[in-house]
């Protein structure tokens, strides 16, 4: 009697692959918590929700059956990364809406999974920052700097009520981001040095204790890469050609740009690259086409954050380069083995 | 002059106002739609405007249509167009002219829009000046129902407000008759409808609804000539 085990289940790839990518997120998540405090797990868990409900009721309208597809982990981080997008005490229609929008617009309108043009979470975190732009730029100061803290409860609170706790006002609690308050700066023709005396750049190893979130992301990073669930092409061109580029300017005035280091470990750059630009929804699918997109990534990151009207730039860079995406594909097509012509979109002109 | 039947009539109001819809179903004339729909006020005075043009240019060139030669029918066509365009400029400086400066360039650059050139090519150089002139006027007016609608949406949405820059229209006076679905004091926005990328979203949300009604009416049609086949059958 031969017959294959039929008592081993073994779940859906698609499963195991955003458990994955989940998993990687969580040491991020972990110094997020540390450094700024636990009110982005509130975050995490209103885009979880909404997102299961937004992608039920998309499914639902549609006449497509619900278990599989909700089951299937997509949703969800695209929600987990959007919340990692938003200011940590943003309030709570704000991570709402963008998931909504996030799920229902960039990814159901266009199809669902696998049809979506644009990174669904880029697409929430764009209509955002276009209409909200002064909730947008609300971040509240890391915990170890000498501004007021929030505990846990209280962030909760503001987070959903927007109330803080008596004779507190937002002001003594907030603070620019590394990037923001380089750039803000930078047009009021201060010195780089006296920007970078600021408290929020006294970190130690990193320009600024966001870098600390930016290192465990790249630790997450680098286990997604060993377990192949993304591609080396993508992280790697994306980080070097943001950190070449920036290298030369930095090297050839450093009194206007900032250090590859800053670029690296501020902002969405670490997220970006090894969670976002490898989405392999919309992302290039040759090897060639990879580097040259992540490295246009990079490139127009560097671009939008030095001379651009956003202090960062990874969510449009990355837009743009997605709907440049199919036209990268078609012009890196490797050649079929055995062929000699390189590919196929130059063979027939 | 021929009469026109009122059978001839139904037809053609139908056909421009939702069958060959300017806004929905032709997509012609995408620009000053996508950026004049920002609000009620500038897409209504807008597609008014630009349905006054159609009646016009409709009835004028299918007068001269036996004229033309073959060869020089589009400049003289644009030519006739423009010279209404200049017209309406200067009726919106003199009358309304709050509401002119908001308009800008999107008035003159009527003459450019695709719908008026191509009533004319399509409709007006084949048809009678009554006919034609009846056809560019709805034809208009569908525009303007689209502009309707797309600008109440995102001025809903974008602002919480509705007939917002009324006041432009019918003076001071008038700004009592602005609606503030969401109060005031809330300073709701939501930039994103107000902005291009808002009249895009809209735009593709009316196209959708338009073609689920179209589907809709079509199965009651097929529904309804089912069951009369089966009455037919049963009364046999």
């Amino acid at each position: 009697m031969i017959r294959t085990s039929p008592h081993f289940i073994k779940p859906t790839p698609l499963q195991v692959v955003m458990l994955k990518v989940a998993g990687a997120l969580l040491p991020g998540i972990a110094v997020y918590c540390y450094v700024f405090g636990a009110g982005i797990l509130l975050q995490l868990l209103l885009a979880t929700v909404t997102a299961i409900a937004t992608e039920a009721a998309c499914l639902k309208l549609r006449n497509y059956p619900v278990k599989p597809f909700i089951t299937d982990g997509s949703a969800i981080v695209t929600a987990w990364l959007l919340a990692l997008s938003l200011p940590p005490l943003s309030a709570w229609w704000m991570i709402v809406l963008a998931t909504v929008i996030a799920i229902g617009l960039a990814k159901h309108l266009y199809g669902g999974l696998g049809q979506n043009p644009f990174n669904p979470a880029m697409i929430g975190f764009a209509v955002m920052i276009v209409s909200f732009p002064a909730q947008m730029g609300r971040w509240n100061a890391p915990l170890s700097l000498p501004n007021v803290d929030l505990n846990t409860w209280q962030q909760f609170g503001y987070i959903l009520t927007g109330q803080l706790p008596q004779g507190m006002a937002f002001d003594t609690l907030a603070s620019a981001t590394p990037l923001d308050a380089v750039k803000t700066a930078l047009m009021q023709s201060h010195a780089m040095s006296d920007i970078l005396g600021g408290t929020i750049f006294q970190a130690g190893v990193f320009p600024s204790e966001m870098g600390w979130i930016a290192a465990a992301y790249l630790l997450g990073g680098l286990f997604l890469l060993q377990q192949r669930v993304i591609q080396w092409q993508l992280p790697v061109a994306f980080l070097a050609a943001l950190a070449a580029l920036s290298s030369v300017f930095y090297l050839l005035d450093p009194a206007h740009y900032t250090s590859p280091v800053f670029h690296l470990f501020s902002g969405a750059a670490m997220l970006g690259a090894f969670f976002i630009a490898t989405d392999p929804v919309t992302a290039p699918t040759t090897p060639r086409g990879r580097l040259i997109y992540a490295a246009l990534i990079g490139l127009l990151t560097w671009l939008i954050r030095t001379y651009g009207g956003y202090p960062d730039g990874v969510a449009f860079a990355v837009i743009i380069m997605n709907i440049a995406a199919p036209f990268i594909d078609q012009y890196t097509q490797p050649a079929v083995f055995g062929r000699k012509t390189a590919s196929p979109a130059k063979k027939g002109t | 002059m021929a009469i026109i039947s009122q059978e001839e009539t139904r037809t053609i109001i139908h056909n421009s106002i939702w069958k060959q819809n300017a806004g929905l179903v032709q997509i012609l004339g995408l620009c000053p739609v996508l950026v004049m729909s920002n609000n009620i006020v500038n897409g209504v005075s807008l597609g008014l405007a630009t349905s006054l043009v159609m009646l016009i240019s409709g009835a004028a060139v299918a007068a001269i249509r036996e004229f033309i030669p073959n060869e020089l029918r589009a400049p003289i066509f644009i030519l006739i167009i423009a010279a209404l365009v200049t017209m309406v400029d200067l009726l919106f400086n003199s009358y309304v002219h709050d509401l002119y400066i908001v308009l800008g360039i999107f008035i003159p650059l009527i003459t450019t829009n695709c719908i008026v050139l191509a009533r004319a090519e399509a409709f007006a150089s084949k048809n009678g000046p009554l006919q034609s002139a009846l056809d560019g006027f709805f034809m208009g007016l569908g525009l303007t129902g689209v502009l309707l609608v797309l600008g109440a949406m995102r001025e809903l949405i974008g602002k919480g407000t509705l007939l917002s820059g009324i006041d432009l229209v019918f003076g001071p006076a008038a700004k009592s008759w602005i609606i503030h679905v969401i109060p005031a004091e809330y300073n709701y926005q939501f930039l994103l409808a107000i902005l291009p990328p808002g009249a895009f979203i809209g735009l593709g949300f009316l196209i959708a609804g338009k073609l689920a009604l179209d589907r809709r009416a079509e199965a009651k049609a097929k529904q309804q000539a089912v069951l009369a086949a089966q009455l037919a059958q049963a009364s046999e």
